[in-house]
C-alpha cells in the first residue's frame, strides 16, 4: 500500500465522502427536519442525540476525523486540477467544476457552522437547541448564506455519490452512468427541500 | 474575369522554440476546393507571408498518415483539438484559429512533444509479451464479438486530445491521462496479454495512475475514434478494487 499511496488516499477520500461523512449528512437533515413539526419535537431529537453514549468518541470517528480529512485532500484535488468547462461545456465537464467550487463554498460554511454551534457548545458552553437556531437564522445575511451552505452541501454530496459509483466501478456502463445521474438528480432535490424546509421553520421562530 | 479571388483566413498561435513567447500571426491564402487545414498549412509553406504582406518564416507543424490513423497531426482547431488532416476549411468558421495543444511542450508553432504519452504506454505495460528464445506458439482464439469490441479500444492512435481536454492533465499534476488507461482494459482483455494483467494493474495504481480521475469526462467526448474512455476507466476501477483488495487481503499470488 506504500507505494500506492496516492490510489489509497484518493480511494479513502471517495469512501469517507458517503460513508460516514454522507450517512451522517442525511442523518442530520433528517434530525433538523424536526424543526418543521415545532421547537418541541426538535429539541426532543436534538436532546436524544447529544445524549448518545460515547458522545465525543463517536464524534470523533464518524464525523470529525473524517471531515478533517476529506476537506483537506479535497482542496488538494481541488486545486490540482485545471478547469476548463468554458472551451469543453459538456455537462459532467460543468459537474466536474461545481464539484470542486461547492466543496470549497462547504468547507467555509461548516467551519462556521460547526463554530458557531458545536464549538460554542465546547467552549462557552452555549446551549445546542431550537431558539439558538432561530436566532442565528433570524439575520437575513445568515439565513442567506445558511441557505447556499446548505444547497452547496447537498450538491457536494449528491454529485459526489454519483462519482462514488463511478470511482469504485459499481456504475460502469454509460447507461447505468446515465440512470445514476437521474438517481442522484433525486438526491439533491429531496434532501435541498428537507435542508431549506428547516431552515425557514427555524427562522420562523 | 475580374471576379475576386476568395481566400480562407487564419490566425495560428505561433512559438518560435519551446522556451518562447508565442505570438499570434494571420494568413489570407487563396481558396482552393475540398482543402483541409494541413493544405492550408502547405499552402503557408509555400509561400509564407502573412497577411500584412511581409514575408515570414513558414509555419512548423507535424504530419504522418494524412487520413486521421497517426495522431501526428493533432492541434488546437477553432478552440477544438482534432487532426488537422481530418478537419477541412469548408467545414469551419473563419477565420480558422490554429494553436498547439499546450497540455504538451511546444517544441516549434502547431508541433508539440508527445513524449509523455509513449513513457506512459512504457510504464503501464500497453503491450503482449511474446519473444522469447523458441516460438511459442498460436496463442488462445478471441471471441469475434470480444475482437470487435477489442478493435474499437484498438483505435487509439496516441493523438493526445483526451489529454488536451482533460481538467486533471496539467502542470500541477502527473495524471497519465485517459489514453494509456484504456490501453490497459485493451490489453489486460487479451487472451495472450492477460498473463501480465497484475503487472499492469500494478502500474495503473502507482502515482498519476488509474485515481487520477476527476470524471469531467471531456475524453471520451472529445475522442475523434469515438473510443469509450469513459466505460474504460470505470471497468478499471472496478478492476482496481478487486486488485486491490486481492493485494492487501488475499494471498501471496494472484493475477
Amino acid at each position: 500500500m506504500a507505494e500506492n499511496r496516492e490510489f489509497f488516499y484518493r480511494r479513502l477520500h471517495s469512501l469517507l465522502g458517503v460513508i460516514p461523512i454522507g450517512i451522517f449528512l442525511m442523518q442530520h437533515l433528517f434530525v433538523n427536519h424536526l424543526s418543521t413539526y415545532g421547537p418541541e419535537a426538535f429539541n426532543k431529537g436534538a436532546d436524544f442525540l447529544a445524549n448518545l453514549p460515547f458522545r465525543l468518541g463517536l464524534e470523533f470517528v464518524v464525523i470529525y476525523i473524517p471531515i478533517l480529512f476529506h476537506a483537506i485532500y479535497g482542496v488538494y484535488i481541488a486545486f490540482t486540477a485545471k478547469p476548463n468547462s468554458v472551451r469543453y461545456g459538456y455537462f459532467r465537464n460543468w459537474m466536474f467544476l461545481l464539484q470542486r467550487i461547492t466543496g470549497i463554498v462547504t468547507l467555509i460554511f461548516i467551519v462556521w457552522h460547526v463554530w458557531e454551534t458545536r464549538l460554542a457548545n465546547a467552549i462557552y458552553g452555549t446551549e445546542i437547541n431550537f431558539d439558538l437556531m432561530a436566532t442565528i437564522l433570524s439575520s437575513p445575511f445568515m439565513f442567506w448564506f445558511y441557505i447556499v451552505g446548505v444547497v452547496s452541501t447537498v450538491f457536494h454530496f449528491a454529485n459526489g455519490l454519483w462519482s462514488f459509483f463511478v470511482t469504485w466501478g459499481i456504475t460502469v456502463s454509460p447507461r447505468s452512468q446515465k440512470i445514476m445521474t437521474y438517481v442522484t438528480v433525486g438526491v439533491f432535490l429531496l434532501f435541498t427541500y428537507m435542508g431549506i424546509a428547516s431552515l425557514i421553520a427555524f427562522a420562523q421562530g | 474575369m475580374a471576379e475576386k479571388q476568395k481566400t480562407i483566413r487564419l490566425i495560428i498561435e505561433r512559438q518560435d522554440s519551446p522556451d518562447s513567447k508565442p505570438y499570434d500571426e494571420e494568413f489570407e491564402i487563396p481558396y482552393r476546393k475540398n482543402m483541409n487545414v494541413i493544405s492550408a498549412l502547405m499552402e503557408i509553406r509555400r509561400n509564407p507571408v502573412n497577411a500584412k504582406g511581409e514575408k515570414t518564416t513558414p509555419v512548423h507543424w507535424e504530419m504522418g498518415c494524412l487520413e486521421e490513423v497517426c495522431g501526428a497531426c493533432s492541434m488546437v482547431i477553432n478552440g477544438k483539438p482534432q487532426q488537422s488532416c481530418s478537419s477541412l476549411i469548408d467545414q469551419l468558421e473563419q477565420p480558422v484559429r490554429l494553436a498547439p495543444m499546450r497540455t504538451f511542450p511546444v517544441i516549434r508553432d502547431l508541433a508539440v512533444d508527445r513524449s509523455r504519452m509513449f513513457d506512459s504506454l512504457k510504464k503501464v505495460k500497453a503491450w503482449v509479451p511474446i519473444d522469447g528464445t523458441y516460438d511459442i506458439g498460436p496463442g488462445p482464439r478471441m471471441a469475434e464479438s470480444k475482437r470487435q469490441w477489442a478493435y474499437e479500444l484498438s483505435k487509439c492512435m496516441t493523438c493526445g486530445v483526451c489529454l488536451e481536454a482533460c481538467p486533471n492533465v496539467n502542470s500541477q499534476s502527473n495524471f497519465i491521462g485517459p489514453a494509456p488507461l484504456s490501453q490497459v482494459r485493451l490489453f489486460n482483455s487479451h487472451p495472450t496479454g492477460s498473463l501480465h494483467k497484475k503487472e499492469r494493474m500494478d502500474a495503473l495504481l502507482g502515482d498519476g495512475g488509474l485515481q487520477g480521475c476527476g470524471n469531467s469526462q471531456n475524453c471520451v467526448q472529445v475522442c475523434p475514434k469515438g473510443i469509450p474512455l469513459t466505460t474504460s476507466i470505470a471497468a478499471l476501477n472496478r478492476e482496481a478494487s478487486t486488485h486491490s483488495f486481492k493485494s492487501f487481503f488475499g494471498s501471496d499470488y494472484h493475477n
